[in-house]
This record gives C-alpha cells, sequence and structure tokens, in this order.
C-alpha cells in the first residue's frame, strides 16, 4: 500500500514498502510558475531529512528542493532535465525528482497527510 | 521580504490587472503584475511572435520648459539634447556629480513644443526628480506628470495593431515620437520600448489608461505582459536594468554605454566629470560590462561570482535568467577588461561549482526596431 506525505516546504513523498519517490506539490509548481531547470541529486548520494536535494528553477528564481526523509538516493528523473516543463504539466504524477532508499520510515509518519497539507495551503 | 507595512501604490490598470488574474507583487513601491495566467514562457514568446501590452504607468513622466531646457539638460547627461530634432526621441544618462549613473532615462522633444518630455524608472523617479529640479533651479522648471499613464505596446504585430486605433500612427519609426490620438484618446506616442521589439510607448492621461487598455487587448494578436517577461525580454535584448547594470557605482565608459554621450559632449567635455569620463573612455576601465553565455541550462542569475580559468574571481553576474527566445540560460555582468573580449571562457560559480561559459556579443536576440528606410 503506498501513502503520500507532503511537507510544508512543498515536497511530496510516496512511499512504497522502503522505498520513497519524492517532488514537489502542485502548489508549489503553481508558486514557481514555468519551470525551465532541474538539477537533481547524483544516485548513491546520502542525504538527511529536510537536506538539499534538487534545484528546480523557474523563468524568475533558483528554489531548493529539501528531501523530506533521510535515506540513499536510489534513481532521479532524467526526463526532466531534458523537459523540465513537465513539473508544470504533471508535478505530482509523471514529475517526480528523485527516489530514496528510506533509511527510518518513522520519519514519514511525521509529515503531513493530504488533508493536513490542504488545510496547511489554504493558510498561506 | 515585502514589507507588510508598505503601502503600495496602484497604476490606473491596478483593477484592469486583477480582473485579468494577474499575479500581482511589490515592485518599486507599486503593486504591479509579475505575470499574468499564461505564465511567463508565454508572454516572453507571444511578444516576440506577436504583440503584447504592458502597463509601465509606475515610471516617472515629467516636463522640463524654461528658456533653453535643452541647455540646462545637458548640464546632467552626456547626451545630445540641443541637437535633438522635433519629433526625436532619444536615450541618456543622468549622471550625479562624480559621474557615475543615477538613471537611464528617454527624452523627447514634441513638435511645435519647446518643453522637453522626460521618461525616468519607476524606482529612482522621485530622487531624479528632485535632483534635477534643485540642479537646474532657476535655469529650468521640471513639471512632473503623475496623472499620466504609460503603456507599452511591443512585438512584430504592433504597428499593424495601434494602426487600428490611431490612423497613420504605422508610419512613424524607431525613436519618433508625435502627439495624436489613440483610441480617441490624446496621447504621446513613440515608437520605442524595452524589449528589442519593434513597439510603441502610449503615454496617455490615467483616466482613459482603462478605455485604451482594453481596446489594445481586445485586437487578437495582443495579450497583456507583466514585469516577469518585460526583464527576460529586455535581458534577451541586452539592455541595462538601472539598479542592477547600471547604478551610481558604475560610469558609463564601464557600462558600455559612451554611445550615448554625444560626440559634440565629448569634444566640449561639458558633463558632470567629463574630464574623468572622458579619460575612462580613451584609457580604460578596470572592468566591463558583458553579454556571457552560460553553456548548459541551469541560469546564473545576479549576484553570481565569476571567475577565469585559473579560478580567480573576475566580476560579477549583474542580471541572469533563461532567454524563452533562445531556449537557454543568458546573463550579463562586469568582468576585469581583459577578459572583456567575445569568446573569452569564464567559469561562473553557480551554487559552489563552476558552470563554463563564454563572453558573447549583445544583444542576445538580434534588435528587430522599424528603422527609417
Amino acid at each position: 500500500m503506498t501513502d503520500v506525505r507532503y511537507t510544508d516546504q512543498h515536497e511530496w513523498v510516496r512511499v512504497d514498502g522502503d522505498e520513497a519517490t519524492i517532488g514537489i506539490t502542485k502548489y508549489a509548481a503553481e508558486q514557481l510558475g514555468d519551470v525551465v531547470f532541474v538539477e537533481l541529486p547524483e544516485t548513491g548520494r546520502k542525504i538527511g531529512a529536510g537536506g538539499e536535494a534538487a534545484v528546480v528553477e523557474s523563468v524568475k528564481a533558483a528554489s531548493d528542493v529539501y528531501s523530506p526523509v533521510s535515506g540513499e538516493v536510489t534513481g532521479n528523473n532524467e526526463a526532466l532535465t531534458a523537459d523540465p516543463a513537465q513539473v508544470n504539466a504533471d508535478p505530482e504524477g509523471e514529475a517526480w525528482f528523485f527516489k530514496l532508499k528510506l533509511a527510518d520510515k518513522g520519519e514519514v509518519e511525521k509529515l503531513m497527510t493530504a488533508a493536513q497539507y490542504e488545510e496547511f495551503v489554504k493558510g498561506l | 521580504m515585502a514589507d507588510p507595512t508598505e503601502v503600495l501604490l496602484q497604476t490606473p490598470l491596478h483593477a484592469l490587472h486583477v480582473e485579468l488574474g494577474a499575479k500581482m507583487v511589490p515592485f518599486s513601491g507599486y503593486d504591479m503584475p509579475v505575470q499574468y495566467p499564461s505564465g511567463i514562457l508565454k508572454e516572453h514568446l507571444h511578444t516576440r511572435e506577436k504583440a503584447g501590452l504592458f502597463d509601465v504607468s509606475h515610471m516617472g513622466q515629467a516636463f522640463l520648459s524654461g528658456a533653453d531646457p535643452a541647455k540646462a539638460l545637458e548640464r546632467l547627461t552626456p547626451a545630445d539634447v540641443a541637437g535633438l530634432k522635433p519629433g526625436l526621441q532619444r536615450y541618456g544618462l543622468l549622471l550625479n556629480d562624480a559621474g557615475t549613473i543615477k538613471d537611464d532615462f528617454m527624452f523627447s522633444r514634441l513638435i511645435g513644443e519647446d518643453a522637453l518630455y522626460l521618461v525616468v524608472n519607476a524606482g529612482t523617479k522621485d530622487g531624479d526628480f528632485a535632483y534635477i529640479a534643485e540642479k537646474l533651479d532657476g535655469i529650468a522648471v521640471l513639471e512632473r506628470r503623475p496623472d499620466r499613464a504609460l503603456l507599452a505596446l511591443q512585438g512584430p504585430a504592433a504597428g499593424a495593431v495601434l494602426e487600428r486605433h490611431s490612423h497613420g500612427i504605422d508610419k512613424l519609426t524607431f525613436m519618433k515620437v508625435v502627439r495624436c490620438l489613440v483610441a480617441g484618446a490624446p496621447a504621446i506616442v513613440s515608437r520605442s520600448g524595452y524589449t528589442g521589439e519593434d513597439g510603441f510607448e502610449i503615454s496617455i492621461e490615467a483616466i482613459h489608461a482603462e478605455r485604451v487598455a482594453r481596446a489594445l487587448l481586445g485586437e487578437p494578436e495582443v495579450l497583456p505582459i507583466g514585469l516577469g517577461a518585460r526583464d527576460s525580454l529586455r535581458l534577451e535584448a541586452g539592455l541595462c536594468l538601472y539598479g542592477h547594470d547600471i547604478d551610481e557605482t558604475t560610469d558609463p565608459a564601464e557600462a558600455n554605454l559612451v554611445w550615448s554621450i554625444a560626440k559634440r559632449r565629448k569634444m566640449d567635455k561639458d558633463f558632470p566629470a567629463a574630464e574623468k569620463i572622458m579619460d575612462r573612455v580613451f584609457n580604460g576601465t578596470e572592468r566591463r560590462r558583458v553579454g556571457i553565455r552560460p553553456d548548459g541550462r541551469a541560469p546564473a542569475r545576479e549576484g553570481t561570482e565569476i571567475a577565469d580559468k585559473s579560478g580567480k574571481i573576475v566580476g560579477k553576474i549583474t542580471s541572469g535568467g533563461f532567454g524563452p527566445t533562445l531556449n537557454a540560460p543568458v546573463a550579463m555582468g562586469y568582468v576585469d577588461s581583459a577578459l572583456a573580449t567575445d569568446g573569452t571562457e569564464l567559469d561562473l560559480i553557480v551554487r559552489g561549482k563552476p558552470l563554463p561559459a563564454k563572453v558573447v556579443p549583445m544583444p542576445f536576440v538580434p534588435h528587430r526596431y522599424r528603422r527609417a528606410l
């Protein structure tokens, strides 16, 4: 069973067994505007929860993407490097950023559920 | 961060921007549209392909009158103001006493009128106008015109579009200016702009602004364009943004704006710090403004350090981002003059990593002004 959780930095994480898939939320993609560049973490890199993992740049500005959970990078979505506009087209689907092998499954539980994130965004 | 207690001014088109779904941001003390729902990329490309309408009413408009306003203004700028023929507009630098750049501005001599019409930058207008009024006190009289709005219609379709609302306007060529009617409203129209495209700047009384803007937006070729695309368009056009590429720490020589110093003025050396500036024009400056193309796709933003191939820091990016027309990053900045030649290989220090880049000629996208035949 998969579970999607959210951070207050507007990342989502989808957990499947001990694998986490991470991307940015639709809200974040809308705030950024047209995405023109994505820098992804290399496979094998170990990242702590809240650590800088990727960079996403729109026409106007650069933003860091933080890893919601700690683990080792097992893959990244190279299609985004070639076509960064996918981030605007399908941020919570096809345009995932990277995958991690989870170091601590308990970390996921601390993140916001979809309903909590929705409330959080409403308050912004 | 924007100061939440700051009371932002609004242009006469504010309600229209909100109605059109613009994302509004604080800019130079005004609540301005940074983009509309179509987004910066589409707005940028649409302006290059058809036509875009920009609200630039936040900029400062004024008339300078007196016995000889041209001669008076020449005390503050190295441009040829006295030689400006009626019906023409020109670009000028406003210099402080030290010869560095207080602002850049446009000035026009309208046909049959003695006063000069000035347009200065939004963020600097209060300081500029106070400076001009103080320096020219007793010689010329400055009349600010906050009652006027300013629209820019830019892009290859601009001429055909504006012709429908101002008969005969398409005959105007680049840097010419005329008083005429636009959609029935009395206007000052110049064929100029800040995108590198053919286009017009249209000054009208604020009370007519919304009606004229709606008339132009009603044309199938025209989309509203926000400040985001205005910035990416002017960057591709290689044009300076005041407060970024030029400011009171830069002089005309290092900013590569010597072309705006008229020949007569160079000989007469009668503008602020003329001796010093001409010495720098002839003997060179330590640094120069150049165009830079990063390899790869990562944009280098303002403030990015520039290194030579040995790793020594040799300058800084002053404007940088993504050029939608080129589908690639573009930047401009200052480098040691020895490296300011086209083709020089450099590194841009982006997030701590050196990214290879080259010095290239500007504009990055060719200008398409409607010059006289």
